[in-house]
């Protein structure tokens, strides 16, 4: 993937957010794409792990916000368990998707769950996918 | 008591009424940010009408049981937000009120009928319920005293019994609603629980169901027929002559004509 | 020893076959489960961002209550509450500023620091009974029986609460080996399934429950063993579909590991609640003796 940076499309605000919702530093990450080699849902998403981490850093909020990917993670930990530098990538993913859903944009609502799936899904899923997905 | 006389002597007493009234000592109250100063002792949906306030909603029984008034209200000093229903809490010193006689809520579309017993029928109707937070404001706004969280947990877990018994006293004036983080319609979900308990878990009583079966193979079709043939006169005769039950009776307390039984 | 024990909602409906099943074998192996009183839904995930501390408020209040209760641990059977709870508890121990706020913010409940333990089940059979002495309880042996573990994420993720082995986690076989079964090991059997995605894109989910379940398969696994309601789901519910998309393949039976103590320790089979399960595990149990 190729990105192009300038100034104009840098957005500090942006990066300053994400540090403080993840409580994470952007720059211990080095690039080494264990994450993107543990991540069991990484065939689904268009941008990988590691390349989130990168374009966060470098501000580029638009090509985030144009990925699924943050929608993909699960928020299953096997990239926080094995990244050597101590980087926990899935703060980084919930940062992101609260920067959304903090806009009144929902990944999920609740009464766009077809009515046979409510009666079906076991509680625990519909409480998780609305806490991950619904602000 | 003549319609004549009976205004006059209502008339008379508002006026000694508003005598006292007048007599009383007047405290600050804050209506809707808003200084007015009212006699003391009136409850806050008196105070209200006397500072020239109109209900046209926002109040029905005037006697805490339709919900229509719900109140909160902050007094000097205290962060915390207090509830009441405006016709049952007196006013005090300072206090900031506003009410909220309406707070939108969507009540979902059912046809009762088709309804079990079910938790997934909650779930499906109410599914924004899972986005309860447990922050416990609900149960913090309710002039009932209801533990509103817990029902609402219990919905959640699928105890459409506790839910409903806990919600019983309910009077949906939706304070609860008001406040939630979750944006949840506690209310409307502690009605369907309470309809789906009764008519759905409870048993069904067996001697209404015999009584029923009684009236509809014509054990009154006879008496219905002769009251239906009274005149006027005969019918008033009648009820004035009934035998009451008296108001200590027990559950085994019988009439002495026993035909009707 | 009287431990509290918090159920998680979906062990009140859908997975009583988790519940009710460890409830009786615990009684059995002479433990007192007592239920909390007035628990609410821990909220089920962990919310990972820094200032979002209105999540932290129902896991925290659960632990409140056992703080009330009187005990000093709280015993959980989902995995996912496990970690939950484990994780607030954390961040009351270790982290003053936010216990403030959370104390302050829960101004009708009394204060808490995270003096409460939080434990999985399997934690208790491992350390307070042991897998010897739990191998003496064992009346029926599930011999024969080649079952998979599978610990999805929240039993071993993040390391800070994980009940064994992050890398190399050996609890479930030995859980498995004290009941006499034959335990078969794959390499997917840290590999998340789906989890919440089933809300959102519950076509993906199959995908990744075939991952799972073929690898199981392919080393030899007749079923696999679970710990939570939404592994069970996620890894269940498809599997009519993957019976059809893939030749040779006749779905593959999940147990929970509370029905398999319950079994091996010779209880009613009607505590297990079968009927629950995913992809019918009533036969493979009749064929090996283990129901009649
Ligand atoms: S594993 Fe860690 S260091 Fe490597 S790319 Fe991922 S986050 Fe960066
Ligand atoms: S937490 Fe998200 S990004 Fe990390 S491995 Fe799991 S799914 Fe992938
Ligand atoms: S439960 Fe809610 S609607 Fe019902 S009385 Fe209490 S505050 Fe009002
Ligand atoms: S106010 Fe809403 S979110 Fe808070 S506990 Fe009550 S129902 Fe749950
Ligand atoms: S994790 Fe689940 S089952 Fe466990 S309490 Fe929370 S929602 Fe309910
Ligand atoms: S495997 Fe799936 S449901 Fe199970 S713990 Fe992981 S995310 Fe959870
Ligand atoms: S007016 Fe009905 S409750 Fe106050």
């Amino acid at each position: 993937m190729s990105v192009s940076i300038s100034p104009g499309r840098v957005r500090s605000e942006f990066v300053k957010k994400i540090k403080e919702l993840s409580g994470e530093t952007l720059q211990l990450c080095y690039q080494c794409g264990m994450c993107s080699g543990n991540c069991p849902m990484v065939s689904n998403m268009d941008l990988s792990p590691r390349q989130i981490i990168e374009l966060a850093r470098l501000g580029l909020e638009e090509e985030i916000a144009n990925s699924k990917t943050v929608w993909i993670c699960a928020s299953c930990l096997a990239c926080t368990v094995i990244c050597p530098r101590g980087f926990d990538l899935s703060r980084l993913m919930e940062a992101i998707r609260l920067l959304t859903l903090r806009k009144r944009v929902d990944y999920v609502r609740p009464e766009e769950i077809p009515v046979k799936e409510r009666g079906e899904l076991p509680q625990i899923a519909m409480v998780s996918g609305l806490r991950k997905f619904s602000g | 008591m003549s319609a004549k006389k009976k205004d006059k002597s209502s008339a008379e007493t508002m006026v000694k009424k508003e005598r006292e009234v007048s007599k009383a000592k007047l405290i600050p109250v804050h209506i809707m940010g808003k200084r007015y100063d009212v006699p003391e002792g009136l409850t806050l949906m008196k105070a209200m009408e006397y500072a020239g306030y109109k209900f046209i909603r926002g109040c029905g029984c005037r006697g805490g049981t339709c919900g229509a008034c719900g109140t909160v209200y902050r007094k000097p000093g205290d962060y915390r937000l207090q509830v009441a229903l405006a016709c049952q809490k007196t006013i005090e010193p300072d206090m900031h009120i506003t009410q909220i006689p309406f707070f939108p809520a969507n009540r979902a579309h059912y046809e009762f009928a088709d309804l079990t017993s079910a938790p997934e029928e909650v779930f499906k109707l109410y599914p924004e319920l899972f986005r309860c937070v447990a922050c416990n404001a609900c149960t913090k706004a309710c002039p009932q005293g209801i533990e509103v969280m817990d029902a609402v947990s219990a919905l959640k877990q699928g105890n459409i019994t506790v839910a409903a018994q806990i919600g019983f006293e309910c009077i949906q004036c939706g304070l609860c609603t008001s406040r939630c983080f979750g944006e949840l319609v506690q209310y409307h979900m502690f009605q369907l629980a309470r309809r789906i308990y009764g008519a759905r878990i409870t048993p069904r009583a067996e001697h209404l169901i015999e009584m029923t079966k009684a009236i509809d193979e014509g054990r009154f079709d006879n008496t219905l027929e002769k009251l239906r043939h009274m005149s006027e006169e005969e019918l008033k005769e009648l009820y004035r002559k009934r035998e009451e039950e008296p108001v200590t009776a027990g559950e085994d307390w019988r009439p002495k004509d026993k035909t009707y039984l | 020893m009287r431990l509290a024990y918090y159920p998680g909602c979906t062990l009140k409906t859908k997975a009583r076959n988790l519940e009710e099943p460890a409830i009786a074998s615990l009684e059995a192996l002479g433990f007192e489960l007592e239920e909390i009183p007035r628990w609410n839904c821990c909220g089920a995930v962990h919310s990972l961002a820094d200032d979002d501390l209105i999540h932290q408020v129902a896991p925290v209040r659960n632990l409140i209550r056992v703080k009330e209760q009187g005990k000093d641990a709280v015993v959980t059977l989902c995995s996912f509450c496990f970690n939950t709870l484990k994780r607030a508890n954390l961040l009351m121990k270790d982290d003053a500023e936010k216990r403030d706020t959370l104390n302050s913010f829960m101004d009708e409940e009394i204060d808490y620091s995270g003096e409460v333990r939080v434990l999985h089940l399997l934690e208790v059979l491992r350390d307070e009974i042991g897998w010897e002495a739990l191998a003496q309880e064992v009346k029926f042996p599930l011999r024969n029986l080649k079952l998979a573990p599978y610990y999805g994420c929240t039993l071993l993720r993040p390391r800070e609460v994980a009940i064994d082995s992050v890398e190399n986690p050996t609890i479930l076989r030995e859980f498995l080996k004290a009941l006499g079964a034959t335990p078969v090991e794959f390499p997917e059997s840290t590999r998340c399934c789906g989890s919440y995605q089933i809300v959102s894109s519950p076509d993906s989910i199959s995908g990744y429950a075939w991952d799972i379940l073929s690898s199981a398969l392919s080393h030899g696994a007749e079923a696999l063993v679970l710990t939570c309601p939404l592994c069970d789901y996620d890894l269940g519910q498809g599997q009519k579909e993957l019976v059809k998309r893939h030749n040779g393949f006749k779905g593959m039976p999940l147990f929970y590991f509370t029905q398999l103590l319950a079994l091996a320790l010779g209880l009613d089979p009607q505590v297990c609640h079968f009927e629950l399960n995913h992809g019918s595990p009533e036969s493979l149990l009749r064929e090996n003796g283990l129901l009649p």
